[in-house]
């Protein structure tokens, strides 16, 4: 472990294969970090070697990209730390190969005023580990009745306006929401579900009827965006439509994006890795909001990230405790612990051929960056030495025992992935460091 | 398919539990009738008690309220010889999930031998039933299955068809939260019979046809040339505009009478799990015609169908006897 951002040496990381999606660099180099920043980079830097007085880090030829920003993860901390907190997320996200992360405000009590964005920030500085953002909320209380002080918020440093795992249902509320947030450029972000068509536990279709599960048709998901997509049109606002699902959604987002919009959208690694027979019998943790969908959907959605329809990548890491997943079907909460599978998960995507390297990463560093104005996400002079070493051919199977999460709540476990975390960097410290 | 066999058979039945009817294989089925035939006898008779469960403990844990399959579970343990406690849970009062944990593993602690379990949630006798190490048997779960509604139903057909192979079946009304009329898809659908479902669309569940049933909207035309008439229980709450406008619109064109029961065989025969809602999904005098009605004789054979499930699940505690 190095020191303090500044009071630690300056760090050669040599023998590395770059790739910094955002400038397309993919070639052996070397990265100079100095006082927490990226000064210095390229294939011929340190070429006649390390200069004395600078600490050098042998990549090992592996490779070096910016650390990884999940723009959707949940904390758990005020209220729920039984379940995870801002330190052992921490710990999980560091392994995980991300530096960033952005946290939901649907905590108890709800981020949804100056204090509640001010106590995340305090409590990430104390953790010290990856940078924590968060979201505030969109509406009060998340009761999407009264829009929250936007402009207050976002002064105090949220990133963006959501009401997490709920939808901004009143389409007057949403309406104000994305024409107010223009003033200051904020960004709303939707859990895009027609609340009245999503009371139900599972993909509505045939597996639902077999178990006896009331189905959530691919439409819930549908008409809240396209109506959202109205909105967006009459206001002007900025649109993030989160985790998107099914078919029907990517294609009316590609329309959207072709008619100029300023929208985005991001998915997670279940909806492209899974599709609803993972339900099974009844396994609680196959049980995500939205919910799985179909294999059409599910190769929707791997093709809308291959061809930039969706933007970004995000765990939507929702860690839960035994008791809350073993229940029946019905009354499990939804979600994954999803902070140590982003990397693996997603490169599968690039495994399968449907997409280079450079470009997976995009979805998880450079785009959600710009999305949310976060720094980071760049390999660049100048920014944040944020960074991520990792094997993108190792071959391992997950096992949630081990996850550092305080939560283990996934449906991969002995699941076969390639490529791993080797070392995160924040700020120039090294945070995470595989045991190898 | 005959009710008893003219060779003898081992009565096998590998699963632990009955938790569905969906997996399960003809033979399996058949052989569960098969021993159900023999306890329609014993019933019948002036010995109805054996002492074959003597020593064992069944447990009828019931989270929702079901007079009728507890009693039917309570009598089939009784007259099989088995130490019967009925418990009932109340589970709207209750924080959910933990207590259903909780009280598995509390009665675990009991050594029950048989656990018959009724909950409101589908998927929870599963997960119950991974929690203890005693034989359950699923008497309902939510939407889901309830598998020994659809044996006694199948008995109840073959004893006055002679067969379930090559019968036409209509399964009428609420479908979509209906989890006697998943079970009887699966079954005699297994067994070589036809199954049609009638229905409005609000009460039928997606992507039904995909269970192997045809499906239907009009009642004249389901039940044309059918063989079976099954009914099912409308509950009160989806009565008043959430899935049907009112009692009088879905008696008009869903209720079966006289006039739409015309449309289907001359020997055509009705059947419903009970309780019945009299003027809502049936006619009255409809439901009494003894010439028509089998529901008394459903109810008779559930005592000896539960009594088949008790004997077959218990075996391997009995050391095989047969």
């Amino acid at each position: 472990m190095s020191g303090a951002k500044n009071g630690a040496p300056p760090t050669a990381y040599v023998s590395a294969r770059l790739l910094d999606p955002d400038s397309r660099l993919d070639a052996p180099g070397a990265v100079l970090v100095e006082g927490g920043r990226i000064a210095d980079l390229g294939p011929r830097l340190f070429a006649d070697g390390v200069p004395e007085g600078i600490r050098r880090v042998d990549c090992g030829g592996h490779c070096l990209a910016p650390g990884l920003i999940d723009m959707r993860v949940q904390l758990r901390e005020p209220g729920e730390e039984h379940k995870e907190t801002i330190v052992t997320a921490g710990h999980a996200a560091a392994r995980g190969g991300i530096t960033s992360m952005v946290a939901l405000p649907n905590t108890e009590p709800v981020i949804d005023d100056v204090a509640g964005v001010e106590f995340i920030a305090r409590r990430a500085r104390e953790a010290k580990l990856v940078k924590v953002y968060t979201y505030a909320a969109a509406t009060r209380r998340l009761e999407g009745q009264e829009i929250t002080e936007i402009g207050l918020l976002a002064e105090f440093g949220a990133r963006g306006f959501t009401d997490g795992l709920k939808a901004i249902a009143d389409a007057q509320v949403m309406r104000r929401a994305l024409s107010y947030a223009r003033t200051f450029d904020q960004i709303i972000v939707q859990h895009p579900e027609e609340p009245a068509l999503a009371d139900g536990a599972m993909n509505e279709g045939e597996v639902a009827t077999r178990l006896g599960l009331a189905g959530i048709p691919a439409a819930a998901e549908a008409i809240m965006i396209d109506r959202d997509l109205r909105l967006v049109a009459l206001t002007g606002g900025r649109y993030h439509a989160a985790h998107v699902s099914t078919a029907a959604a990517v294609e009316a987002i590609r329309q959207a994006k072709a008619r100029g919009l300023r929208v985005t959208c991001d998915t997670a690694p279940h909806y492209f890795t899974l599709n609803e027979t993972a339900v099974g019998a009844y396994r609680t943790f196959a049980k995500v909001s939205p919910p799985l969908r179909t294999e059409a959907d599910r190769q929707a959605i791997a093709e809308a990230v291959a061809d930039g329809t969706i933007d970004a990548i995000a765990s939507d890491h929702s860690p839960h405790d035994q008791e809350a997943k073993r229940q029946p079907f019905a009354n499990a909460e939804p979600g994954i612990a999803g902070l140590e599978t982003l990397l693996p998960l997603s490169l599968a995507l690039f495994h399968q051929d449907r997409l280079g390297l450079l470009d997976m990463l995009a979805c998880l560093t450079s785009r959600p960056a710009t999305i949310l104005g976060l720094p980071g996400g760049r390999l660049a002079k100048g920014a944040p030495a944020d960074l991520m070493l990792f094997d993108p051919e190792l071959p391992w199977l997950i096992d949630p025992d081990t996850f550092l999460s305080k939560s283990k709540n996934s449906p991969f476990d002995q699941h076969p992935v390639q490529g791993k975390v080797l070392a995160t960097v924040v700020d120039g410290r090294h945070i995470y460091e595989t045991e190898t | 398919m005959t009710p008893s066999g003219s060779r003898s058979r081992d009565l096998g039945f590998p699963q632990r539990h009955l938790l569905g009817i969906e997996g399960l294989a003809a033979d399996e089925i058949t052989n569960l009738l098969d021993r159900a035939e023999s306890y329609v006898a014993q019933n019948r008779s002036g010995q109805k008690k054996t002492d074959l469960l003597r020593g064992l403990t069944v447990i009828n844990l019931f989270f929702e309220n079901s007079t009728r399959t507890r009693t039917s579970f309570e009598l089939a343990g009784k007259r099989l010889g088995a130490d019967v406690i009925n418990m009932s849970v109340s589970w709207s009062s209750i924080k959910k999930g933990e207590t259903l944990i909780d009280t598995a593993m509390t009665l675990n602690a009991m050594h029950p031998d048989v656990l018959v379990v009724r909950h409101p949630d589908s998927g929870a006798v599963l997960l119950l039933s991974e929690k203890v190490n005693c034989v359950v048997i699923n008497a309902g779960d939510g939407s889901h299955e309830h598998p020994t509604q659809a044996l006694l139903d199948a008995l109840t057909i073959r004893r006055h068809k002679g067969r379930l192979e090559g019968l036409t079946v209509a399964i009428c009304g609420d479908i979509l939260h209906s989890r006697v009329a998943r079970s009887n898809i699966h079954l005699l659908g297994v067994m070589g019979a036809r199954v049609r479902v009638v229905a409005p669309p609000t009460l039928l569940p997606a992507a039904i046809e995909r269970l192997g049933v045809e499906v239907f909207y009009d009642m004249r035309k389901a039940l044309a040339g059918c063989d079976i008439v099954m009914m099912l229980r409308l509950q009160t709450e989806r009565m008043h505009g959430s899935f049907v406008p009112s009692i009088r619109e879905y008696f008009h064109f869903f209720g079966l009478d006289r006039d739409k029961l015309s449309a289907a065989k001359d020997d055509a025969l009705i059947m419903h799990p009970g309780p019945m809602n009299r003027g809502v999904e049936i006619d009255s005098d409809l439901a009494d015609d003894i010439d028509r009605s089998l529901i008394r004789q459903q109810v008779e054979m559930g005592v000896a169908v539960r009594m088949a499930c008790l004997d077959v699940l218990t075996r391997p505690l009995r050391g095989n006897a047969p």
